[in-house]
């Protein structure tokens, strides 16, 4: 299967192509050129996944193909750095799904980016993240991770800065560079711890669920735990980072300053998930030596899936209530991750975490690329500039419904599947954590329901144009992305992908199936009492619930615990002290050399007069003084 | 030195050198006192003639079955005239240009 | 003795001119002295044996190059004009540390020339020697610098001529300040 490594090539050919000669080439042509490098490379991921799925199964079970691995470090005698290819099932499924995203995104933008300045910018930006982000899911050690890693960081840092006349997509950029790259720094010490222990970067060795090489990281202690547990919760950080978690999720609502559907790409559908996969890419280690940080892993997804619901439920304006649902939606995968374990029926959340990821890729994505051509419709992203779209954009309003109904866990869509079997695995890790992600499902259907009614119902607004369909380009993609969201739910995943890699067989849990979809209709209820046609409770809930709205309207205030933190604390207090030290001990010793050397130029320029005879008097003079020195001294 | 043949018969090196001696020193002095171009160059002239007789002798006296240093000799005597023509340009063009050839004129040139 | 009285004529007509050379205020004078030193200095190469080196200091240095000198002086100064000498602590600088040098070297050479040398006689260079010295390629043979001295000629002759030649004024080409 060497020919994946084309699937790597392409993006980054169309990268090098857009990128030094866009400048030159008219819009149509690199718009052409980005289209139909990721139009072969998504064949050759589905020509890729098939041959894979089908052909690659020994006794059942799945078993890791590495067409491809170069040396390319050698650091000392066991450790080096490879550059390669791995396929196996979570990989392939991630092909499939950054590819089908992608080309969509792809398609999408032909008709959302026309004529905007750049557009060969954006289209060069969008295939070297499409590179990196494939580099990343086939990376064969954590190293070449970490490359493709910030390399994903890049990308997304320079398309969410892609207006970058605009002051705040500046500095949406650098928010989202800044607080991911703190999270990756936490990421590369635990890969260099990792490594330092284990000798090995190559993620076969690590998943083998060999314990021999983990004896020294488990016997080494530092503040209490052992060195793994400190790598793994580090290399769990960095995850967090990407996947905006809660305490680093600050940086994903600024981050829609980008154009929509990059949104929809990078921060909806791929690159946000990579913590996932990261974490799911080293599940064996986690769930057989560290546990307690798996545990973590649970309390932190749980934690911020309910954090985000409730300030997405309040946010007006549509693509951050998006953003507060993806980091939402991620949060279900972190703590379907969390309660797995590795055999059988108790490996169901791992199952499920993954189905979530594909299923979730698909109708975020839809939801993003319907929301980019409402915005697209109405020229703004305020949900009170919008209402009654319904009649003017058919196509769109289908789409999203269909959409809205997926995230919402409404048989039988997709996302009905995946959510209901990570339910069933936090029940089955216990009730309370069940009954608590139940509850965030309920706030999950009001929240897109709030936002459905408020787009495509309501009372219409006056606009200085009617609102239109938005083109072909644009609709198609939507259309397309339809029919897995409402399909998706009917693959088997647990015959593909699984913890162990054997097929698991799944078995609806009807009690709580029937409890999600009755606690989602009932939401879906409420939100349509409120928001789909003009009424007096609209303006009551707000004021009923006045000191919570103001909070989550504030995102909890945690973007002002930031700015406290690094402004007051971190300015003032520490950065004070430094900055005095080098104004004054640093500065001053530069001056002081500076000043030495001006004092002592101004008295000996006379000497350089100019004068050659001048110079040759100093010339001969020196000759006889070393002269007579030499012979009488 | 090798074998030297003393005796009171011939001149000696010793007083040769010390001919060349001043004319070289007069030279130098002529160097640093002008400020006339035309005048450092004749002291120039005569530094390089108090070496070009400092080859003569020291070929003569210490290694006389070699031509070396009257080859020298010949040599700098080629490149005094390269040098005298081309200064010479020089000093002509400066006082087109100034109206006289004092070396301090040469300082209106520095950038 | 014949040889002592005709050296010791030389070497005051040597070590006076020469200090008449670079003391005189008048240029037409020094060129004139300078050319009395350089004609004595050929006295010294025949004295020596060296014939054609004496040639070669008459033609070229006496003939040709004071020539050269005394065509400049004539196109650049006026008959008659004294050309100044550094005055003050500036002299006195100079003269000490000519005479200094003077000192110094004359100790070295005293102290470490031992006594007479009295030179190999040797018979008379011919031409043909010197001829084939000069072209030939073997060891202590010039052919090398022979070719180089050619070119070294050749670049001078240019640059003389590029440096001394009148700028043509352009013409026709209309200010920028008339337009």
């Amino acid at each position: 299967m060497e020919y994946t490594l084309f699937i790597l090539l392409l993006p980054l050919t169309s990268f090098i192509l857009l990128g030094l000669f866009g400048i030159k080439l008219s819009h149509k042509i690199s718009g052409l050129i980005g289209t139909g490098s990721l139009l072969i490379m998504a064949q050759l991921s589905y020509v890729a996944a098939f041959s894979y799925f089908t052909t690659q199964r020994i006794d059942a079970v799945f078993q890791t193909v590495i067409p491809i691995n170069v040396l390319w470090l050698k650091m000392g005698t066991n450790l080096h750095i490879d550059m390669g290819i791995l396929l196996d099932p979570i990989s392939v499924m991630m092909l499939v799904v950054i590819s089908t995203v992608s080309l969509m995104v792809h398609i999408y933008s032909l008709g959302y980016m026309k004529g905007e300045k750049g557009f060969q910018r954006y289209y060069a930006f969008l295939s070297l993240f499409t590179f990196s982000m494939m580099g990343l899911v086939l990376s064969t050690n954590i190293f070449q991770m970490y490359i493709f890693w910030e390399l994903v960081g890049v990308s997304s840092y320079l398309l969410i800065g892609f207006y970058y006349t605009k002051p705040s997509a500046v500095a949406a950029a650098k928010k989202a560079f800044i607080v991911t790259r703190f999270a990756d720094m936490f990421f590369l010490i635990g890969i260099l711890v990792l490594s330092y222990f284990t000798q090995t970067f190559d993620f076969g060795t690590l998943t083998s669920g060999d314990s021999s090489i983990f004896q020294q990281a488990i016997s080494a202690q530092f503040l209490g735990t052992s060195a793994l547990v400190w790598a793994m919760a580090l290399i769990f950080i960095g995850g967090t980072g990407k996947s905006a978690m809660f305490p680093l999720h600050i940086w994903l609502p600024d981050a829609m300053e980008g154009p929509t559907p990059v949104s929809a790409l990078i921060h909806a559908a791929t690159m946000v998930v990579a913590g996932v996969y990261l974490v799911a890419r080293l599940f064996p280690v986690y769930v057989l030596f560290t546990p307690e940080v798996l545990q973590g892993v649970a309390y932190v997804g749980a934690f911020t899936s309910m954090f985000a619901a409730l300030i997405a439920m309040v946010q007006t304006d549509i693509k951050r209530v998006l953003a507060f649902s993806t980091i939402s939606q991620i949060g279900f995968m972190m703590v379907a991750l969390g309660v797995s374990k590795l055999e059988g029926h108790h490996g169901l959340g791992y199952m499920a975490s993954m189905f979530h990821l594909y299923t979730h890729a698909m109708f975020k994505a839809l939801l993003f690329l319907g929301a980019g051509s409402v915005i697209h419709a109405v020229h703004s992203n305020e949900m009170e500039n919008m209402g009654g779209l319904r009649k003017h954009m058919p196509v769109t309003h289908l789409t999203f419904l269909i959409a809205c109904l997926a995230i919402a866990g409404i048989p039988p869509f997709s996302g009905f599947f995946s959510k209901d079997e990570i339910l069933s695995a936090t029940y089955h890790f216990s009730t309370g954590m069940g009954i608590w992600m139940t509850v965030v499902a309920a706030l999950t259907a009001f929240y897109m329901f709030r936002l459905y009614f408020s787009i495509f119902w309501g009372k219409e607004k006056q606009h200085a144009h009617t609102p239109h369909e938005s083109p072909k380009s644009m609709t198609f993609p939507l259309v397309f992305l339809a029919i897995p969201t409402i399909l998706g739910g009917l693959i088997p995943f647990g015959q593909f992908v699984t913890a162990n890699r054997a097929p698991y067989a799944i078995h609806m849990n009807w009690m709580v199936a029937g409890v999600s979809v009755v606690v989602a209709v009932v939401a879906i209820f409420i939100a349509s009492r409120l928001y789909q046609y003009p009424n007096k409770r609209t303006a009551t809930v707000p004021t009923a619930l006045r000191g919570f709205h103001k909070a989550a309207s504030h995102r909890f205030y945690m973007d002002e615990v930031y700015l406290f933190i690094t402004k007051k604390i971190l300015f003032n207090g520490v950065s004070r002290v430094f900055a005095w030290f080098d104004r004054h001990v640093v500065d001053g010793f530069i001056n002081g050399i500076a000043s030495v050397t001006d004092w002592f130029s101004v008295r000996i320029r006379g000497f350089q007069s100019g004068e050659i005879q001048w110079y040759a008097w100093v010339f001969l003079f020196g000759t006889l003084l070393i002269t007579a020195l030499i012979l009488f001294v | 030195m090798g074998e030297l043949l003393i005796n009171n018969a011939g001149v000696s090196l010793l007083v040769f050198q010390l001919v060349s001696l001043v004319m070289f020193f007069a030279g130098i002095y002529g160097f640093f006192t002008r400020r006339n171009l035309m005048m450092m160059l004749i002291s120039v002239e005569l530094i390089l003639n108090a070496s070009d007789i400092n080859f003569v002798i020291f070929n003569r006296y210490l290694f006389p079955e070699m031509m070396d240093g009257m080859f020298f000799a010949l040599f700098t005597i080629a490149i005094a005239a390269c040098e005298t023509a081309v200064a010479i340009a020089i000093i002509i063009n400066l006082y087109r240009n100034f109206g006289n050839a004092d070396v301090d004129n040469l300082k209106n040139m520095k950038g | 003795m014949t040889e002592h009285i005709i050296f010791y004529l030389l070497a005051f007509v040597i070590t006076a001119f020469s200090i008449l050379t670079v003391t005189s205020k008048r240029i037409v004078r020094s060129a004139t002295y300078l050319l009395f030193v350089l004609l004595a200095t050929a006295g010294l190469y025949m004295m020596l044996g060296y014939y054609f080196l004496f040639a070669v200091q008459i033609s070229v240095y006496a003939g040709g190059i004071m020539v050269l000198f005394i065509m400049a002086i004539f196109l650049t100064h006026k008959p008659g004009k004294r050309v100044p000498i550094r005055q003050g602590w500036k002299l006195g600088s100079c003269i000490l540390l000519s005479v200094a040098g003077v000192l110094l070297c004359g100790d070295i050479i005293l102290n470490n020339v031992v006594g007479v040398v009295q030179y190999i006689e040797k018979k008379e260079l011919t031409m043909q020697e010197i001829g084939t010295t000069m072209l030939g390629t073997g060891k202590q043979q010039y052919l090398l610098s022979f070719e180089m001295m050619s070119i070294l000629l050749l670049a001078c002759i240019v640059g003389a001529i590029l440096i001394a030649r009148k700028t043509k004024t352009v013409k026709n080409v209309p200010n920028e300040t008339e337009l």
